[in-house]
């Protein structure tokens, strides 16, 4: 099978690390603009919930971490997958690099949840609810990753063994997902979202929508940065890193 | 005779030679077991309440302690290469030794369990249930921890994390198993989550093998 | 204006999540830069190191 050119470039230290240069700054920038339009208009333009009051605004920050740690979670597990069956050394660099930022993000939508969860059902943590759950076992599964990660010297030993634990990881998610909301329809908790959450009108909708485009520039932004660091970590003192730091790489 | 039963019989002659070490599960889960009442001194209601996720988190725990027979044992003196280079496939390796452990270490401990129970009062009724609920959740278990003892087999101090990275992957288990429990304590059907923990041990079964095989071939390279 | 910061009475909530979320994207922002500044450093480090040749032994010195 004849693969696209663009393939094989992707799996190139320097070509890549060139592509994260030039993309990075746009991907922060927009980003982080982006937050911050959405928080402004999340904390003052939009309305409060006729229901859930100012807690509600909330909304522009814990459904957006909670999604984006997730899909840390996902691209880990591709990228540590795909590094593992054809043996590219950049695809587990991307897996790496996509773990902390994941476990922090989701570490967010925890902390988010639980302040969201304390006006609205008098606690803070609700331990029927199957989000919070679900997210506080993703939070742990990208704190055993880290660990597992951490225990071997062998860095292509510690790429691959890692690896099988988030393949076998991200089977499970869907299943502790769909338990722990099985378990919650028989205690039927309130959720933070039930019967579709807080009625979004469009004023809302439209920050709900902008912090979400926000949150995941910013990771891939980020996500980007460590990349960068990784590679230049594995690359040692290769030819092409060597000529790009003498030709003043910062 | 078939590479299959020579791997399970040689695993369980091997366990049962140390068969002393075998009752350190057992006793881990009694002390846990009782160590819960002890801090909580509950009402005999709350007892049956928190009773039966008492047990099921302490069979969780004290699977976790005889991980060293399954690999690090074989890979300390080099028979787990021998077993890798064997002509057999790894997976089918892999799974005697993953039947041998749950034989050795979960099949005591789910005869202590439902003993257990009448001691936080469930009724005699939902003991058949719970039993079969940990039968049931049996096998997805032991791939689990067979997989948490692959994953850290190469590893000096692995005992530690294995812990942290099996009981997140535990949860499910924990959601059914204690909701069949509870179901059956009330008197309701629970068709629903022993079905579930079915399809759970079908899936670790016919997949964790191949995770696991991998993962002992990358440690020991 | 103070409405604004009590927000109906959930402020303390409200803006504990916002400022916990900001302080956490600080917070990887930095250590992404600070991964990338280091590892470009060592890098740097190790390219005039490696600079000059090292001569590796012969067969007879080693004898």
């Amino acid at each position: 099978m004849k693969l696209p050119r663009w393939f094989h470039q992707l799996g190139s230290p320097p070509y890549v690390y060139r592509l994260a240069e030039a993309l990075a700054p746009w991907l922060g920038g927009i980003g982080l603009a982006l937050l911050a339009v959405g928080s402004f208009w999340g904390l003052v333009v939009a309305p409060p919930d006729y229901q859930q009051g100012d807690s509600a605004r909330i909304i522009y920050i814990h459904p957006q971490t909670a999604y984006v740690g997730m899909m840390a979670y996902v691209v880990l597990a591709v990228a540590a997958g795909i590094g593992y069956v054809w043996r590219i050394k950049l695809a587990h660099a991307v897996a790496v690099s996509a773990a902390p930022i994941g476990a922090w993000f989701t570490f967010c939508a925890l902390v988010t949840g639980a302040l969201w969860g304390r006006p609205t059902w008098g606690t803070y943590w609700q331990w029927g609810d199957p989000r919070i759950m679900s997210e506080a076992l993703l939070l742990f599964l990208f704190l055993g990753y880290l660990a597992l990660r951490g225990a071997f010297d062998d860095r292509d030993k510690a790429d691959r063994v890692t690896a099988i634990l988030a393949v076998v990881g991200v089977v499970n998610v869907p299943i502790i997902h769909y338990s722990v909301e099985w378990w919650n329809s028989l205690h039927q908790t309130s959720t933070l979202f039930a019967d579709g959450g807080p009625a979004m009108t469009a004023d809302m909708l439209v920050p709900f929508l902008i912090m979400f485009a926000g949150f995941t520039l910013t990771f891939y932004w980020l996500l980007l940065r460590r990349l960068q660091a990784e590679i230049v970590e594995r690359e040692g003192s290769a030819r092409w890193l060597r000529e790009w730091l003498a030709e003043g790489a910062r | 005779m078939n590479a299959f039963n020579a791997v399970l019989l040689r695993d369980l002659r091997v366990a049962f030679r140390r068969w002393s070490e075998l009752a350190h599960p057992l006793i881990f889960f009694v002390i846990v077991v009782t160590l819960f009442p002890l801090a909580l001194s509950p009402t005999a209601a709350q007892l049956r309440e928190v009773g039966i996720g008492v047990l099921w988190v302490a069979t969780l725990l004290s699977s976790l302690l005889a991980l060293d027979g399954l690999f690090r044992s074989d890979a300390d003196d080099g028979s787990l290469e021998q077993l890798l280079l064997a002509p057999v496939p790894m997976t089918m390796t892999v799974l005697a030794k993953v039947v041998a452990h749950a034989t050795v270490t979960l099949l005591p401990l789910l005869c202590l369990v439902p003993l257990s129970a009448l001691s936080f009062n469930i009724p005699l009724a939902a003991l058949p249930t719970l039993a079969l609920a940990l039968v049931l959740a049996a096998p997805t278990l032991s791939v689990l921890v067979a997989l948490g003892a692959a994953l850290t087999v190469s590893l000096r101090r692995g005992g530690s994390i294995v812990g942290l990275l099996v009981l997140p992957l535990t949860g499910p288990l924990l959601i059914f198993g204690t909701r069949a429990t509870d179901l059956s304590v009330n008197g309701e059907p629970t068709a629903a989550p022993l079905l579930l923990l079915s399809a759970l041990a079908v899936l670790a079964v016919s997949l964790g093998p191949f995770a696991i095989a991998a993962a002992v071939k990358v440690g020991l390279e | 204006m103070s409405e604004f910061f009590s927000m109906g009475g959930h402020g303390a909530y409200v803006w504990s999540a916002y400022g916990i979320t900001l302080a956490v994207l600080i917070v990887n922002v930095w250590l992404a830069r600070a991964k990338r500044r280091s590892a470009l450093q060592r890098a740097r480090a190790l390219a005039t190191q490696d600079e000059v040749p090292r001569k590796q032994p012969t067969v007879r010195q080693l004898q």
